[in-house]
């Protein structure tokens, strides 16, 4: 009879952990769910990365290493939403880079999404700049972060001159990367080209190891395929007309007249359209995402893909 | 049954961890600890313009908070860890009190006491915002919740420190009760690094995130001393979840109490 | 009905760090003790007194075998209230008065709230507290917190009182007086358990004891047949200033003493000494039967086994020769 008591004291309390376990991890998911916004906001509430040094009791590393997960967490999440407001970033960034001015990887991350305008970034070249500046003060000996410079300079701002220094800066450092130069010369001598911008994207998809920036590269080495290829044929297009003063009605001309082999396509298989008034333009804008041409007079190019959040 | 003895033993228990922990004097060391902070609040805010009340409410709120666990876990572990060493417990359990009794009385009466202390510390808090606002003003009423989010927290951390103690000695119980504190301050966080963790790593980082107590998530200083409302929602969602964690690790702490060797 | 029933109790624990042996604290146990006796554990240090006391008060699990305490199963949480027990170098609440330790107690016991706080004052004063009933217990001295110890096990009119090392820490004062509760205990017909190594106290206060040394009970007996128990020897003390001639072949031991001498031989050779006295005209003071003390019979139980199962055998053949 007694050890029965003992044994009903011990299945339910069993019961009771059982039941109360599932049920708070149930109730923590419904409350992530609700917090998700707040917690960047909260993380903002100290910007002063004085007091945050202070308070953090000699744990800056931590402090910053908090900081970064949630600055990459919370692009993401804006991301993913659709969202065009990035206005935590730069501050975000600015914070964990005060706590440490080592932790390259968010100057990096700043490099490649605070410049862009919404929604693939945040659309603040200036504060971009300030960061790769506050770097390369606090880290003189970095080419990573002339690079990073170089490539701000070059694919956001268009500032060929700035960029090529930077790069030649870079360059010059005693522990270097092998690419430097030859950005740095390519710099010089073919600003403005495809191949140079195709040069820089794929360096950056080979140098990083965040994912994010990873996708963000082949998106933009894609979007660079399908520009060059549309250039080079709005030019085919161009010399048919000089050759046969007519406009080509479609693509099996430009194949007969010897222009062209095979039936041109986007990098995602598509053939190209030849417009009426000789414009070449993609047949679906979709998975395109920064082109700049192939597009219909007045048409913007499609919403960036919705990434998860991601970071490393 | 006895259901009506049960309840009554559960009550004596209560009451005499409460008395006992009211007469160590280390409780009011504590409080008074404070309530000194409350009042260098008030400096600091001084030295600052336009933010005394930013700084009085996180500053006092915050050694509500701290002070509070630290509470939780010296009065926590000597009532219950140090009462198991040192034979205490021996002509206790000589009656007809069921070990279960034991451990829920313990709980009940060391929460009680915690909120009597927070009671104190909170009228600090007040004072010294009245002193530096001079009036009271709606978003005010916040800071309440915000209160009631800090014995919310002690909930939890008092079971945590009978769960630890149902099986460690004091010293061992209050180290880990205070590491689990810490870490479920960071728990969001924590949830964030095991989110993008792949593979079996992630499934342990995620199984740890999730059992690990959600404080962060308690934690709402920052957000009263700004004077911003706190939704209803989460007040729910908050309650619930810190009394089924409750409930979860004294449930684990009767579990394991009840087949210890007392030595 | 039996007060306690001991079947087969047994205890062991894992020692060492990595790997794990057992060590065994106590052997299957088997005892039963009657209502209304007193009955003595007697055991040296680590004998296993302790833990047996630990067992049948529910502090400890054991290994194998249960026991039945007032008819009902050791794990009924309602055997407790009529139970009590004092354990050996107790510590209670340190902010708590005597007063306020024992009506909490009381509490916890269902000591109905009516009569509660005469009842603790009755208590406090049957253990001598009384002036210190308003006094902290971190400020009790030894003496006093085992005072407080036997009043908290008496408080709710238990049946049944345990006791653990009951005098440890008492002056001789206190100790007269913790023997003359237990008398009174016994008197108010209570079982009264309670384990020491002082075996004096036992003697005088026990019905039966129990030898227990390491972990195995070795012997069980009354009281007054233990020391009843003549050793098959005789004392005789007589008026003379040397031993005389012929005693030693008696098989005598003889000690002289001023103008007596006291000689112990087998009460077998008892005529024939008194035959010797008689034709030495040699004045006789006394004859007595030589009594095994309890001391003796204590020791005998300590011994290792070898040594313990001839001394059976030697008692079987006395008492065969002897009949």
């Amino acid at each position: 009879m007694s050890m029965s008591v003992t044994r009903r004291v011990n299945l339910v309390a069993t019961a009771v952990l059982a039941c109360s376990m599932t049920g708070a991890m149930a109730t923590l998911y419904a409350i992530d769910h609700r917090r998700r916004t707040t917690v960047a906001q909260e993380a903002l509430y100290l910007r002063s990365s004085k007091v945050l040094r202070r308070l953090s009791l000699g744990y800056t590393g931590l402090l910053a290493d908090i900081y970064w997960t949630r600055a990459v967490q919370y692009f993401g999440q804006q991301h993913h939403a659709g969202s065009s407001d990035f206005r935590l970033l730069a501050p975000l960034l600015e914070v964990t880079t005060e706590l440490d001015p080592r932790l390259f990887p968010a100057y990096e991350f700043g490099a490649n999404f605070l410049a862009p305008k919404p929604p693939n970034g945040a659309g603040l070249p200036g504060s971009a700049l300030a960061l790769m500046r506050y770097g390369i003060e606090h880290n003189p000996g970095q080419w990573r972060l002339y690079y990073n410079l170089g490539f701000l300079y070059y694919i956001e701002l268009k500032d060929y001159a700035h960029a090529a220094d930077a790069f030649a800066q870079g360059a010059q450092l005693p522990v270097t990367n092998q690419f430097m130069p030859v950005l740095a010369a390519q710099m010089a001598q073919h600003a403005g080209e495809f191949e140079t911008a195709r040069m820089l994207w794929r360096t950056t998809y080979e140098s990083t190891k965040d994912t994010q920036i990873q996708e963000n590269a082949v998106e933009h080495l894609l979007a660079l395929r399908v520009d060059e290829d549309v250039t080079q044929l709005e030019q085919v297009v161009k010399k048919y007309r000089e050759q046969t003063g007519r406009v080509p009605l479609s693509m099996g001309d430009l194949e007969r007249a010897g222009f062209i082999h095979g039936t041109p396509a986007d990098p995602k298989g598509r053939p190209y359209k030849l417009m009426s008034d000789g414009r070449i333009e993609v047949q679906d804008s979709e998975g395109l995402y920064f082109i700049t041409k192939g597009l219909p007079p007045g048409a913007t190019p499609p919403r960036p893909p919705q990434v998860k959040p991601s970071a490393k | 049954m006895n259901s009506g003895g049960m309840n009554a033993r559960i009550g004596y228990i209560a009451f005499n961890t409460f008395r006992e922990a009211v007469r160590d004097r280390v409780l009011y060391n504590l409080i008074a600890f404070a309530l000194l902070l409350s009042g260098a609040a008030i400096l600091v805010g001084e030295v600052s313009i336009d933010i005394e009340r930013l700084v009085v409410v996180n500053l006092g709120l915050t050694a509500v908070s701290l002070f509070g666990v630290i509470i939780a876990i010296l009065i926590g572990i000597g009532l219950v860890s140090k009462e198991i060493e040192k034979r205490t417990l021996y002509t206790v359990l000589s009656r007809p009190v069921r070990r279960w009794e034991f451990v829920v009385g313990k709980f009940f009466g060391l929460t009680g006491t915690l909120v009597v202390n927070t009671f104190f510390m909170a009228v600090g808090v007040f004072l010294a915002l009245l002193y530096v606002a001079h009036k009271f003003e709606k978003m005010d009423a916040w800071v309440l919740v915000a209160l009631y989010f800090i014995v919310l927290q002690f909930l939890i951390v008092c079971a945590l420190a009978l769960f630890f103690s149902s099986f460690s000695t004091p010293l061992m119980s209050a180290v880990f009760t205070f590491a689990l504190f810490v870490i479920g301050s960071l728990a969001e966080d924590l949830r964030g690094f095991a989110i993008i963790t792949q593979g079996v790593a992630g499934l342990l980082a995620k199984a740890i995130a999730y059992l690990v107590p959600n404080l962060s998530a308690l934690n709402m200083i920052n957000q009263v001393a700004h004077g911003d409302a706190i939704p209803s929602r989460l007040i729910l969602y908050n309650t619930v979840y810190a009394l089924l964690y409750s409930a979860m690790a004294i449930s684990g702490a009767v579990l394991i109490f009840q087949r210890r060797n007392l030595k | 009905m039996a007060a306690i029933e001991i079947l087969d109790l047994e205890k062991s624990y894992l020692v060492g760090f990595w790997r794990k042996r057992p060590k065994v604290a106590l052997r299957p146990l088997r005892l039963t003790i009657e209502e209304g006796e007193v009955f003595g554990f007697l055991g040296p240090n680590g004998a296993g007194k302790t833990t047996t006391l630990k067992l049948l008060m529910g502090l400890v699990f054991p290994t194998a075998g249960t026991a039945r305490i007032l008819g009902r199963d050791m794990d009924d949480p309602q055997v407790k209230s009529q139970v009590g027990f004092l354990p050996e170098q107790p510590y209670f609440y340190d902010h708590l008065t005597a007063r306020e330790l024992l009506n909490y107690y009381g509490q916890l016991s269902g000591v109905p709230a009516k009569g509660r706080s005469a009842r603790v004052e009755q208590m406090l004063a049957r253990v001598g507290l009384s002036d210190s009933a308003g006094v902290q217990l971190r400020k009790f001295s030894k003496g006093m917190l085992q005072r407080v110890g036997l009043a908290q096990a008496i408080l709710h009119d238990p049946k049944l009182v345990f006791l653990d090392e009951p005098m440890s820490g008492l002056d001789p004062m206190g100790r007269r007086e913790v023997r003359d509760l237990i008398q009174q205990l016994r008197h108010e017909g209570k079982t009264v358990f309670f384990s020491t190594h002082i075996l004096s106290d036992a003697e005088a206060l026990c019905d039966r004891v129990g030898v227990i040394h390491q972990g195995e009970l070795r012997g069980v007996g009354a009281v007054a047949e233990l020391t009843s128990e003549t050793q098959g020897r005789v004392e005789i003390v007589f008026f003379a200033e040397k031993v005389p001639a012929g005693l030693a072949n008696l098989g005598a031991e003889t000690r002289v003493s001023g103008d007596m001498v006291n000689a112990v031989l087998p009460e077998q050779q008892q005529d024939a000494a008194l035959d010797l006295l008689r034709r030495e005209r040699i004045q006789l003071i006394s004859l007595t039967p030589v009594r095994r003390s309890l001391e003796e019979y204590y020791i005998q139980k300590l011994r290792p086994a070898e040594e313990r199962q001839e001394d059976e055998r030697r008692e079987e053949n006395r008492k065969g020769a002897s009949v």
